[in-house]
């Protein structure tokens, strides 16, 4: 009896396997057939989607799984951004950009290659995180929001008032378009296979233990510190790398790029999605970004027939915050809840395990979820 | 600095206060009440600029009466986002009222941008108000003095209604037990509406004041006083209308004395709530004269 459950559940294993290649292969192959056949415009779509994919995990991660309400993610992108941006260009460049003061000459002659840049700008985020992270989560809920509201203000305030490190408001130009399908969704691959093993480790168990009840936690010998505090800190990091991405992608950064709009957007990736669901930020990434992008028509002139309709600057974002409280009254959970893809909802596994398995697992915190 | 410089800053830094304080006192009773970070509140002191705007100089409507107009626009406006946004999520976690709240304000602001398009408008100031007066070798013009008095007898009068009258003690008992009271026979719907009828009333007020001081309106404008009123309501212990309005003048007073006495620092003006607030939130996270809070097991 046993032995049967065991060769079911392992003969499923081996089938989502090979479908999860046979996924990754087609979308390889996508990858390879789009800058051939794609213009620029949905070339640049598509990256972002992946960048967002990036940026929608790691918030995920600190808000979602860990329960940490941050509205610092365009602070940390800000980090990001800058410092891969100054780690690229060249000592020529960076002589010619500097215009209001010159710049500090210990950041002229640094260059280093790309994935190193990025990297780096992934470990400066994540190192800034860290050094909030000490002081911040000592607060909970709101005030924790914030707080890091207030630090993602303060460090681009910062950035508008280092002219010799950052060439204040005038931002960065000419930055190389380093960012292809290849690098952004290699970057989007590894985040989302480390923050899935994540999730499933026992480090996974511990976040969200910690994150429905922190005292249950701490009695039970957590030390919940440590645990949000690194959690918070690999979030960071990959707002970092999805900042350092988003400069090499538009070529041009500027302090204003890092406003709360930014983080509102992400939010929203993370909110339809599904708070506490990596397959739901992949999807709210998709959703929101293309989203964002088809809504532009409405801020361009429509021409239908003889009837012209002229565009409505501002239009785009009220549809597009009406969605938001759409969704967060009327459906408040987002798409996924905190259910995760599985292969089995459209094959029925192979051989039914006896007993609850882990996707009725996840209907029954669901559930409860919702009951409170 | 000499005295008189001195004195110059001591009433710029009364009015900025007193108007943040003002702001403050719609977040420190919204979030008293429901525990609900009101993003939407800045915006709705913009709403108030806008119609004050719009009432006095496109339609040339005389200022007492546009300013009557701003103000029941923006608490009509108040009621309206509160009903739509707000109320089908009570039972709610909180943080579906927050991330809501965050769409409203967002909303109002993008709905600004199509309605009085993204151009900042410049305001004409009445010159009554603007026309100097020297005393003593100080300069000063009566809008400066007119704001802080206006800000703290509406102050005193909040106090009065909530202390002293019917509602008001309902206010403070949702505050204090919103299941308990409802179970007292009190309407609670209705007394949140008024809690957020006053607060928009006082911000719309406050953005009146904001476009006579800096004369000129834009979409964006509420972002900012918005954040920092937020801030002074924390700082002075959230929950308390005095509070409110002794964060407010504090953080005034930081603001406008750390540029008086470090010109070169004036391009960190706006850090300067952020990091007072930080630093607050280490030292005594419930604030000046806040109430204790106690873990909830």
């Amino acid at each position: 009896m046993s032995s049967a459950r065991t060769t079911g559940a392992s003969t499923t294993r081996t089938r989502n396997g090979l479908l999860n290649l046979l996924s990754l292969a087609a979308l390889l192959y996508f990858l390879w057939w789009a800058p051939t056949n794609l213009d620029g415009y949905k070339l640049r779509v598509i990256n972002l989607i992946a960048i967002n994919g990036i940026l929608g995990l790691s918030l995920n991660l600190i808000y979602g799984i860990a329960g940490m309400f941050s509205l610092g993610h365009a602070g940390f992108m800000a980090i990001g951004a800058y410092v891969s941006a100054l780690l690229i260009l060249t000592p020529a460049q960076k002589v010619t950009q500097w215009i209001l003061e010159p710049i500090a000459p210990w950041l002229l002659n640094f260059q280093v290659p790309f994935i190193i840049s990025l990297i780096l700008a992934g470990l400066a985020a994540a190192f800034v995180g860290w050094l909030i992270a000490l002081p911040v989560l000592r607060l909970g809920g709101d005030y924790l929001g914030i707080a890091t509201l207030g630090f993602a203000e303060i460090i681009r305030i910062l950035i508008v008032n280092l002219t010799p490190i950052t060439n204040g408001s005038l931002g960065l130009k000419g930055i190389p378009a380093h960012t292809d399908l290849w690098m952004s969704y290699g970057c989007f691959l590894v985040i989302l296979v480390f923050v899935t093993r994540l999730m499933n480790s026992n480090f996974g168990n511990v976040l969200r233990a910690v994150r429905d009840d922190e005292v249950a936690a701490r009695t039970m010998g957590v030390d919940t510190f440590r645990v949000r505090t690194l959690a918070f800190t690999l979030g960071c990091f990959g707002g970092g790398l999805g900042g350092a991405l988003m400069g090499n992608l538009i070529t041009t950064i500027d302090p204003k790029m890092f406003m709360i709009t930014q983080t509102y957007n992400l939010l929203m990736i993370v909110v339809v999605g599904g708070l506490g669901s990596i397959t739901g930020s992949v999807i709210g990434s998709i959703l929101v970004t293309t989203m964002l992008e088809w809504l532009r028509f409405v801020e361009n002139p429509i021409t239908l027939g003889s009837l012209r309709i002229p565009g409505i600057p501002g239009m785009r974002m009220v549809i597009f915050s009406v969605l938001l409280i759409a969704v967060i009254i009327f459906r408040r959970e987002g798409i996924m809840g905190t259910r995760e893809f599985s292969w089995n909802w459209f094959f029925p596994p192979l051989k039914q395990p006896e007993g609850k398995t882990p996707d009725d697992i996840d209907d029954i915190l669901e559930e409860r979820r919702r009951g409170r | 600095m000499n005295l008189n410089m001195f004195v110059q800053h001591f009433i710029n830094a009364l009015g900025l206060g007193s108007l943040y304080g003002l702001i403050a006192i719609g977040y420190t009773m919204v979030y008293g009440i429901l525990r609900l970070i009101n993003f939407a509140h800045g915006d709705i002191f913009m709403l108030g600029a806008y119609f004050v705007f719009f009432a006095t100089i496109q339609y040339k409507l005389p200022w007492e009466l546009g300013v009557i107009i701003a103000i029941v626009g923006a608490t009509l406006c108040g009621l309206l986002v509160d009903r739509v946004a707000y109320r089908p999520l009570r039972n709610a976690p909180r943080i579906s009222a927050l991330i809501s709240a965050i769409g409203v304000s967002f909303f109002l602001e993008n709905l600004a941008v199509v309605v009085f398009t993204g151009m900042p408008r410049a305001v004409v100031q009445p010159p009554w108000l603007m026309k100097p007066i020297l005393v003593g070798g100080v300069r000063f013009i009566p809008l400066g003095l007119m704001v802080p008095s206006i800000s703290f007898v509406l102050v005193g009068g909040l106090l009065w209604v909530v202390y002293r009258t019917k509602p008001g003690l309902a206010m403070r008992s949702i505050s204090y037990d919103i299941e308990t009271t409802r179970l007292m026979g009190v309407s609670v719907d209705r007394i949140i509406a008024l809690t957020f009828a006053l607060g928009s009333g006082l911000a719309a007020l406050a953005g009146i004041m904001w476009a006579l001081r800096y004369p000129r309106v834009e979409p964006f404008m509420g972002i900012f006083p918005g954040f920092k009123a937020f801030i002074a309501a924390v700082f002075g212990g959230i929950g308390s209308i005095p509070g409110a309005m002794v964060g407010g003048l504090a953080l005034g007073f930081v603001e406008i004395m750390s540029i008086a006495f470090f010109p070169h620092l004036s391009g960190y003006k706006d850090a300067f709530a952020f990091v007072l607030l930080i630093v607050i939130l280490l030292i005594k996270p419930t604030g000046l004269m806040g109430e204790k809070m106690e873990e909830k097991i």
